[in-house]
């Protein structure tokens, strides 16, 4: 049995996250077409793949905001249908855009969803301190979010997906817009989380060699499919490529991609403004 | 073997009854702690109640001042502006809670609210969360009414009771609205067309409504408008309470009409609200 296959049975076993024959469709558009993956327990699983190519869609399936239109996916063992509550407790989720309240400071935001979470009152502040260490927020507190940098912000959404102790951190684009130092202090704090909590992580990103560091393994997703999955070496060695962007280019026909609406494009750069 | 069946009803009864208390925990908790960031913000931009006190004012002191001596408008009231009091301060709190749907937009735009919506917190918790906050900004801006009233000596009742009772019916109308805006804002996709349907929503309410003018006055047929809106009960009730004059209608009638349309809102808002991230 190859390592792959080993890797793939451990992650069906026991699975943080599992995906069966997924299908998503809007209208006549199937953004999603029957994929299938599984994420270990305190893995860093990456999702990649150009714009439209359904890893949005799919966190947002993993994250019960949108039901499937097919098959079937669980979070922390609980299906994402029938159990979306227990998933929601389950799981800390980050989105593409910004989701930090900019008329409110740091502080009142990580109090805010710390109580929305379900955070005990007589556990909030400890997780708050926990929270504000693990990404080293105490310099910025008390400003309020509109006046914080793309990196603070980041780390501030981060520590408020952290304070209920989520199984599995769902990431969607966590450093886009930011520059490379900000990108290394959020990737440096998450891999301490993962290090010291064991957090399942599961990541969407653009940035091959972030994937190519910090990702145990990554799903290469195009038009709706998974058409590549396994660790970077593994892939390298599938597709013969000496980089990871290589692999990109391979696995997803090396075609310009289409996918993307005119909202889509312009929300993402407004975001990356914003970050910037 | 007999007993299993009997014992699996009872079992689930307490299993749903608990499921049920949990469920009610977790909208008490999202309901105030959406509420608690309302009154943050509230605390972080207080200049804002009293910048969207103004237009309230210049309805009350100068339309009011204009016709100040009209007694037909002024439905047998002495002075037209304390008859015009009620009316603008319902009036002032439907615009807070009708363009209150703006922020949602925003909120859908910038990521908050796929983010609210993936946490333990039910819909209905997010959306009386919300309201909650409407009704916060609105009862503020009403007691700057109530201080500016008491100043130019209008005269109106002083009756705490009477005043509290005014407060929370604006309270349960403006959370009403802020229920109404959030079904809009869940209609359409940009803060632009939600401008103009904001317009188109609360121009004919006002109008049509006993705000400015008795309903006695208005011809038949808006007449039966004005009675199908649920803003004339809030006014009538407010009316009532500040100044004790009745255009027919019961208080606890004004009540039931608004505590039902904030109900059936909230409900229809909490439906809608997951098409919001699409």
């Amino acid at each position: 049995m190859s390592a792959l296959a080993r890797v793939e049975e451990r992650a069906l076993a026991e699975r943080a996250v599992g995906v069966e024959d997924l299908v998503v469709r809007f209208g006549d558009v199937q953004a999603v077409r029957g994929i299938s993956f599984a994420v270990c327990p305190g893995e860093v699983f990456g999702l990649l793949g150009p714009n439209g190519a359904g890893k949005t869609t799919t966190i947002r399936v993993l994250t019960t905001l949108l039901r499937p239109t097919a098959g079937r996916a669980e979070v922390a063992c609980h299906d994402v249908v029938r159990e979306g509550l227990a998933v929601r407790q389950a799981i800390g989720y980050v989105p593409q855009a910004i989701s930090i309240d900019g008329a409110l400071t740091a502080h009142e935001n990580l109090e805010f969803y710390g109580r929305v979470t379900g955070v005990a009152r007589r556990e909030r502040r400890e997780r708050i301190d926990q929270a504000v260490e693990a990404m080293a927020l105490d310099t910025f507190l008390d400003r309020l979010g509109r006046t914080l940098s793309g990196g603070m912000l980041r780390r501030l959404e981060i520590a408020t997906a952290l304070l209920s102790l989520p199984e599995v951190l769902f990431l969607d684009e966590p450093t886009l817009g930011l520059d490379p130092t900000a990108r290394r202090v959020v990737w440096d704090r998450l891999e301490l989380l993962r290090e010291e909590a064991g957090t399942t992580i599961l990541v969407t990103t653009h940035q091959m060699e972030e994937a190519e560091r910090q990702c145990d393994r990554l799903a290469i997703m195009n038009l709706g499919s998974i058409v590549a999955i396994g660790s970077p070496a593994e892939l390298r060695q599938q597709f013969a490529a000496p980089s990871l962007e290589d692999v990109f280019t391979a696995a997803t026909g090396g075609t310009l991609e289409e996918g993307g609406s005119f909202r889509d494009v312009r929300a993402t750069r407004k975001r990356s403004r914003r970050l910037a | 073997m007999s007993a299993q069946p009997a014992s699996a009803p009872a079992g689930s009864l307490d299993l749903s009854l608990h499921a049920l208390v949990l469920r009610a925990g977790r909208l008490r908790d999202g309901t105030l702690a959406m509420a608690w960031a309302e009154l943050r913000k509230l605390h972080h931009d207080h200049l804002d109640i009293f910048t969207r006190s103004v237009q309230p004012l210049l309805w009350l002191f100068i339309f009011g001042t204009a016709l100040q001596r009209n007694h037909t408008l002024s439905g047998g009231v002495h002075d037209y502006r304390a008859y015009l009091a009620p009316g603008v301060m319902a009036q002032a709190a439907l615009f807070v809670a009708i363009f209150f749907g703006l922020g949602v937009i925003w909120e859908r735009d910038v990521g908050q609210l796929q983010r609210l919506l993936a946490t333990p917190i039910p819909r209905l918790g997010i959306v009386l969360g919300k309201a909650a906050g409407a009704a916060i900004r609105a009862l503020a801006q009403g007691v700057v009414l109530l201080a500016v009233i008491a100043i130019a000596r209008i005269s109106i009742h002083w009756n705490p009771l009477d005043l509290l009772g005014a407060l929370l019916l604006l309270v349960l109308g403006t959370g009403a609205f802020a229920c109404l805006s959030m079904i809009l804002a869940s209609l359409v996709r940009t803060r632009e067309r939600f401008m103009g349907i904001g317009q188109l929503v609360v121009m004919p309410l006002f109008f049509a409504s006993s705000a400015l003018y008795p309903i006695a006055i208005m011809p038949g047929w808006l007449q039966v408008v004005a009675h199908a809106n649920p803003l004339s009960y809030e006014v009538h009730g407010i009316r009532e309470l500040l100044l004790g004059v009745s255009a027919g209608g019961a208080l606890w009638l004004d009540f039931m009409v608004v505590v039902c349309f904030l109900a059936v809102a909230a409900v229809a808002a909490a439906k809608t609200y997951p098409r919001a991230i699409l």
